[in-house]
């Protein structure tokens, strides 16, 4: 259940963590010099939890995120996803990416777009992959099967992104922002349901978002980094009770809760 | 997520109203009949102005003809026309595959070899540059005075155009797409097929519109050096012999297969391209 911020785990039992971070740090070289977007992350992620990224824009939230997904390489330190590299569960197709902007294919259709992780991977068997028709009906989708990207709205296109993202069934759903462009209405109602997700799927979500309330909701840990360099500023417990629902976020703890990330976001 | 699906009827908050149905419709099939007839009309009284003129102002039949005496030559001398569009059309639509086969597959060499695109584009920028009446002669020395002339000089001027285009096209792919397919661990033919060619697909139906009709034009300048059929043969040949009626009449079989070619790709556009929003729209 929780997410545990390990400095020194004594017995790292790397298979029970979905992910494991040590010490890492990643730095960009451009033509005015060189960036250092996370430096010196320690980080451990349980399997099955829900962890959110809460930081300032340029904190290296999607840095991390990249790098959990193997889509960026760490300039030092080691990571392990589910146990292993994180190039090996990218292979595996442990590893599902819900991009800020749904990243769709626009010449494909709903169900096209959902079944593009089955395509792909050069023939390899997807043991854990899951029948799009289910997942199409968890995200709220069914009937628009055949609807093109430009058909649907904002919020109706993420969900198709979250329905591509589980088709091959992985452990570990990262997700940059995906509901940054929305609508507060849209984003609320969408937080509740990928909550329903991860409560009926098992598999472990780690979030990157910039609204305190959204971390807040989501998250059973709040990750906050601060910028230049990224870091780890405060892994912070969200001490509400499980299922979550959007009332509480009228409750005294969570709006205290909030009050502590908008305080430590300040100073970050 | 299924108990708070968004709502699912696009007509959401409307009501059934056959009588504003009606109307609707009423005014879109106006629009429709008006795009069609405005443009016929037009046609119409561009020729009787045309015709009027050619009588009141007593015009030489070979300054310039009555669109009466052409549509004559059209009528009598259709068989003779078909004849002569026959090869010029084998030469474009050949000049038009070959040409934009070639420059489709130079355009995925430049994508995946960038010294190929380096050392070979400004060659093509070169060949470009030629006008097509300066690389006629020279492709007929080249290659005769067959049909073979007429077909490259086709295919060198839809070239450039598609190559252009087609590399934009499988460059200009978002990102995200990419990363997409990383975390997918997608093969790199994997990104081509379903990633780089349907991103293209846009581009490239631009660029063979274009080509449509420049194969043609192509063709029929080829042909205006030693030949003895073909459209562009016919209008040098009707020119010579102040044959101005005829001369007309052959412009209007040329352009006519033009516009027919340019149709037949639009309308290949229109069905491959339906997810295309920017081309219904």
């Amino acid at each position: 259940m929780a997410v545990a911020l390990a400095r020194r785990d004594p017995a790292p039992a790397a298979s029970a963590d979905a992910v494991v971070c040590e010490h890492v740090t990643v730095r960009f070289t451009t033509e005015r010099g060189t960036v250092t977007a996370l430096e010196n992350i320690d980080l451990t992620i349980p399997r099955g939890s829900f962890l959110t990224l809460l930081g300032p824009s340029g904190c290296g939230k999607s840095t991390l995120l990249r790098v959990m997904a193997d889509l960026i390489e760490p300039t030092s330190g080691r990571i392990a996803v589910l146990g292993d590299v994180p190039a090996t569960a990218r292979q595996n197709r442990e590893i599902g990416f819900v991009f800020q902007d749904a990243a769709l294919l626009p010449w494909r259709s709903v169900m096209e777009n959902v079944t593009l992780p089955l395509e792909v991977g050069g023939g390899k068997a997807l043991p854990g992959a899951r029948a799009p028709q289910e997942l199409l009906s968890l995200v709220g989708l069914t009937g628009w099967e055949t609807a093109y990207p430009h058909e649907l709205s904002g919020g109706m296109r993420q969900r198709v992104a979250i329905a591509r993202a589980l088709v091959s069934g992985p452990r570990l759903l990262l997700m940059d922002e995906p509901f940054g462009a929305l609508d507060e209405i849209t984003r609320d109602r969408l937080n509740e349901e990928l909550l329903q997700v991860w409560e009926s799927t098992g598999t472990t979500i780690v979030f990157v978002t910039h609204s305190i309330y959204e971390a807040a909701f989501l998250g059973q840990k709040v990750l906050l980094l601060a910028a230049r360099p990224g870091r780890v500023r405060e892994l912070v417990p969200v001490p509400l009770p499980t299922p979550r629902r959007l009332a509480m976020r009228e409750t005294p703890e969570f709006v205290a809760l909030a009050g502590h990330l908008r305080r430590v976001l300040e100073t970050c | 997520m299924a108990n708070h699906a968004e709502p699912v009827t696009m007509a959401g908050g409307f009501v059934e109203d056959a009588e504003a149905q009606a109307r609707f419709a009423a005014r879109r099939r106006y629009l429709a009949w008006r795009g069609r007839l405005l443009p016929v009309a037009a046609v119409i009284v561009f020729l009787l102005v045309w015709w009027q003129a050619v009588e009141i102002f007593d015009i030489k039949p070979f300054i310039a003809p009555s669109p009466v005496a052409v549509a004559a030559v059209l009528y009598t001398r259709f068989d003779m026309l078909m004849t002569n569009l026959l090869p010029t059309a084998i030469e474009a639509v050949s000049g038009f595959l070959l040409g934009n086969f070639a420059a489709i597959s130079l355009a995925t060499a430049f994508v995946y070899r960038k010294t190929m695109e380096e050392a070979l584009f400004p060659i093509a920028v070169m060949v470009n540059t030629i006008p097509v009446v300066a690389k006629a002669p020279i492709l007929v020395l080249l290659l005769g005075n067959g049909m073979e002339p007429k077909i490259a000089i086709a295919a060198i001027i839809c070239f450039f155009p598609t190559l252009v285009n087609m590399t934009r096209g499988l460059r200009d792919v978002r990102s995200e797409q990419l990363e997409l397919m990383r975390v997918l661990s997608a093969t790199p033919r994997e990104v081509f097929l379903r990633i780089r060619v349907p991103n293209a697909l846009p581009y490239l139906f631009s660029a063979l519109k274009i080509a449509a009709s420049t194969a043609v034009i192509g063709a029929i300048v080829g042909e205006w050096i030693g030949s003895t059929k073909g459209i562009g043969a016919l209008i040098i040949q009707s020119t010579y012999n102040f044959d101005s009626p005829l001369l007309y009449a052959t412009i209007v079989v040329g352009s006519t297969f033009s516009a027919l070619f340019f149709g037949v790709i639009s309308l290949i556009e229109r069905r491959v391209l339906r997810w295309n929003v920017p081309h219904n729209a």
